[in-house]
């Protein structure tokens, strides 16, 4: 005999209770605070505000921590937080030329305006593991070159000698688009795509990336330019008809520089892939401008022979958000149609077996 | 910031709501096309039921019932959470008995029960392109929709017949409204197509991630695809509810030991227990749900 | 009244309640053509924009939905009534416009003249919110099609005599095409592209 068992409410219930238990651990450590996440853990927190386009320290720092450190976890629950918030308007296109630099290299120039200025990076770390990290981190002052240095871009450098497009004017007319408040429609003009392409999953897109340089629509790419550092936002206001600085954000900017061979309408120049995103990240952002460039087929008359020159392929799936949550739902009850599924295989299989010598019938009947 | 009560009325802000709204009229306008809407991230997971709760919070009003399923059931956990999720941001009334419902949001099944013309039914749908598994991109299955060129989806049917002696479509059956558009019904069983047919309920679609609504007006013909000669038809149970000794519902198989054993009952838990409270009762009942059943009467 | 207060005043006293009501009328109405709606929560647009006219409006517009008026309508406060209650901008294109309003007795110019949608989308289209002198007691017409059971007789008062062949040819480019709400006063009627009418 049966009866069927209920709780849902309780289980979940108990279900938060412990994973609140979980989260906070060992109880005699002390818990870590949201400005420790910010400063120690500030790779991370630069993470989830990119992924969530949220720009705020103390707010991805709560979600890393409520996230247990599960970073996609964290991105989505501050892009649930980001959605709630009122849109006061579009802020003016961030001037990366006027960027206070903390970092910036060049690929293409041994030496140039500004010079090579390598910044708080991991590149020549040995990857040792550093046991001195383990107790108190005693660290020295840093030597730092006067801030606020604004330093010319690599593709000014190109551009003044004509040798490199433009920075990408959309055509006569073009509203910029809003990928958060409009359906996506493909084809999707490149506006859209960068946008898609700042939130994209910073994994997905370094696959996408490496394929491309491994072959799979390949774009013959040189780093003209990482840069790091503060960039002002503003935000022009109709009633004063100029526009006011909203404060800063630290971002990394990629100008990638790729190979083109120019046409009949226009003369040899090199092509660019960009790539912006949040916070300090030059895996993500230098993906990304290969990426972008990788997917300007269309302006470039190049086949689509590659999964990363496929817009409705890349731009569908880069979303970690949507991803996570559709590959996880697959842990959702699905027995009704696991059910029809059961039924059908059970039905061919009776026409099957009396057709097969020894053939005898799979289903038992219910113990009663 | 952990405060709910600083959302808005079902959550989302009313800029939102307008826009679902006016695809909501659009998608009633043309039935079984898929309208696209700028979805929104919601606070539970894509593929979870965004789509549905974004057009349910859309809809919903302070005088409304809600009533939210899962496989039929109303305790499945998704369920339970996203009815929390309402109770929580719209302080709604819930119910579990369909009859008393203005607005049932369901995952993978129809309520057993014949709807009303009071009541709106909102499908959770995670991929709402029936066309999608037979041609991936939406560019190309736009064009198919526009030009009403479904024969890719006949063949893949025929495809069926012809390896399997049936079509093997058991769930997320393909029909065809006011012989106009092909629709992806969501992932109920075949079993629940023709309860579509003709319902006096408004049935409503909402897929978050893929960021499309669509919607069955009342008494719209939904026509599940089939051939002359293999005519649609929907899978039958060879025995009644172990539970409440319903027939001609869909069940759920319940393993019952490690020895082959199982039984099958009403996948509608409402349908289910009121059933069983007028009375009826299965092979299976437990004595004392029985005893306690016969006191009451 | 002022313009002042024609303009700043006269929309939902508790916007998300009011808006949730009236789209609740309009999704019913819709899913039911030729029903007729009340509104219990009517606007108080400025004249000659009627009160349902203009719940719809504060209901559906905003930044996102160009707005057509009619001739009437553009030269009263409707205009900036609905620019400030809604943050809609008015449009002179009527093919470009979400939404296209009328008062009581103006002059309807052929439906093909909005936004049809394409076959691709044909979502992209144009409701028109017509208001009528009534919405009962005019020429009977028989309404066909889905959310209607048996066939619903309608008989709006003071539509344009040539309603019936604008109807007819909105009809036949299914699935493009413009969707209609009828009002009068506190009252709105819902004809989706879909229904079917004739003469009874």
């Amino acid at each position: 005999m049966y009866v069927a068992v209920k709780g849902g409410e309780a289980a979940i219930a108990n279900a938060h209770r412990l994973l609140a238990d979980r989260r906070r651990g060992d109880r005699s450590l002390p818990s870590i605070t949201i400005e420790q996440v910010v400063e120690q853990l500030g790779l991370a927190v630069d993470r989830v505000m990119a992924e969530a386009s949220l720009y705020d320290r103390a707010l991805a720092a709560l979600a890393v921590r409520q996230a247990r450190g599960d970073m996609i976890e964290a991105i989505f629950i501050l892009r649930a937080y980001r959605t709630t918030l009122p849109r006061f308007g579009y802020s003016e296109p961030v001037d990366t030329a006027r960027m206070k630099v903390e970092r910036r290299v060049s690929a293409t120039y041994k030496d140039l305006p500004g010079g090579q200025l390598l910044g708080p990076t991991f590149d020549y770390t040995h990857r040792l593991l550093d046991p001195s990290l383990i107790g108190e981190d005693a660290v020295d002052e840093p030597a730092l070159k006067e801030p606020g240095e604004h330093v010319m871009r690599v593709s000014d450098i190109l551009d003044g000698e004509g040798l490199i497009e433009g920075d990408g004017q959309m055509p006569e007319g073009h509203v910029m688009g809003d990928l958060t408040r409009e359906p996506m429609e493909f084809p999707m003009a490149r506006d859209l795509r960068l946008q898609a392409l700042a939130r994209g999953d910073e994994g997905f897109l370094l696959a996408l990336a490496y394929s491309t340089q491994r072959g799979y629509g390949r774009t013959h790419p040189f780093v003209g330019e990482v840069r790091i550092g503060e960039v002002e936002v503003e935000l022009e206001l109709p009633e004063l008809g100029f526009a006011v600085s909203l404060g800063t954000v630290r971002v990394t900017e990629c100008q990638m520089v790729n190979q083109f061979k120019g046409s009949a309408k226009q003369p040899p120049q090199f092509t660019r892939g960009y790539g912006l995103v949040f916070g300090q990240s030059e895996r993500k952002a230098m993906s990304m401008s290969l990426v972008d460039r990788s997917l300007r087929t269309d302006e470039f008359d190049e086949d689509i022979v590659a999964p990363a020159q496929d817009q409705e392929f890349v731009i569908s799936h880069a979303d970690n958000v949507q991803a996570t949550g559709f590959v996880e739902h697959l842990k959702l009850p699905h027995y009704v149609d696991f059910q029809a599924e059961l039924d059908l295989v059970r039905r061919m299989r009776r026409e099957y077996e009396p057709a097969q010598p020894g053939g005898k019938n799979v289903m038992k009947e219910a113990a009663e | 910031m952990n405060d709910l009560a600083n959302y808005n009325f079902a959550y989302l802000d009313e800029q939102t709501k307008r826009m679902i709204r006016r695809a909501i009229l659009k998608a009633i306008a043309i039935p079984g096309y898929q309208v696209p809407f700028a979805s929104r991230e919601m606070p539970m997971p894509y593929g979870w039921g965004t789509g549905g709760v974004q057009v349910t919070a859309s809809i919903l009003g302070p005088s409304d019932v809600l009533k939210v399923i899962d496989q039929g059931a109303d305790d499945t956990t998704n369920a339970v959470s996203i009815r929390a999720f309402f109770q929580k941001v719209a302080n709604v009334a819930v119910t579990t008995r369909t009859a008393d419902a203005t607005i049932i949001q369901t995952r993978h099944r129809i309520p057993e029960e014949k709807l009303g013309e009071g009541q709106t039914l909102v499908y959770q749908v995670p991929i709402p392109e029936p066309l999608r598994f037979l041609e991936p991109r939406e560019t190309e299955t736009r064009k198919m929709h526009a030009l009403e060129e479904y024969g890719l989806m006949h063949v893949k049917l025929y495809e069926d017949i012809a390896r399997n002696g049936h079509i093997a479509t058991t769930y997320a059956y393909p029909v065809k409204v006011e012989g106009r558009y092909v629709m992806d019904p969501s992932p109920t069983p075949k079993f629940d197509n023709p309860k579509m047919h003709m319902s006096e309920a408004l049935q409503l679609f909402g897929a978050g991630r893929e960021k499309r609504i669509y919607a069955v007006p009342p008494y719209t013909e939904v026509v599940s695809l089939d051939f002359e000669d293999h005519p649609f038809e929907v899978q039958k149970f060879d025995r009644p509810c172990a539970l409440c000794g319903a027939e001609n519902v869909y069940l759920d198989e319940v393993v019952l030991d490690d020895k082959g054993g199982r039984m099958f009952v009403c996948s509608d838990t409402d349908h289910c227990e009121d059933r069983r409270a007028h009375g009826h009762a299965g092979a299976m009942l437990a004595p004392a749900a029985k005893e306690s059943q016969e006191a009451a009467e | 009244m002022s313009t002042q207060s024609q303009i700043y005043g006269g929309a939902f006293a508790e916007p998300v309640f009011e808006a949730q009501a009236v789209f609740r009328t309009l999704m019913d109405c819709f899913a039911r053509p030729g029903t007729i709606g009340r509104l219990s929560t009517a606007a108080s647009p400025p004249p000659p924009l009627g009160e349902a006219s203009g719940a719809v409006a504060l209901t559906l517009c905003d930044h996102d939905t160009p707005v057509w008026l009619s001739p009437a309508l553009s030269k009263s406060a409707a205009p900036k009534w609905i620019a400030f209650h809604t943050g809609a901008a008015v449009t002179d294109t009527k093919n470009e416009a979400r939404f296209a309003f009328f008062e009581k007795g103006a002059a309807v110019p052929g439906f093909d003249q909005f936004g049809l949608g394409s076959q691709e989308y044909p979502d992209r289209s144009t409701t028109l919110v017509v208001e009528v002198e009534a919405l009962e007691g005019g020429q009977p017409l028989i309404g066909r099609g889905p959310g209607i059971k048996n066939g619903i007789v309608i008989a709006p008062k003071g539509l344009p005599d040539v309603f019936l062949d604008l109807w007819t040819a909105n009809r036949a480019i299914f699935p493009r095409g413009i969707d209609l709400v009828v009002t009068s006063g506190e009252t709105v009627l819902c004809l989706p592209r879909t229904t079917k009418l004739e003469r009874e």
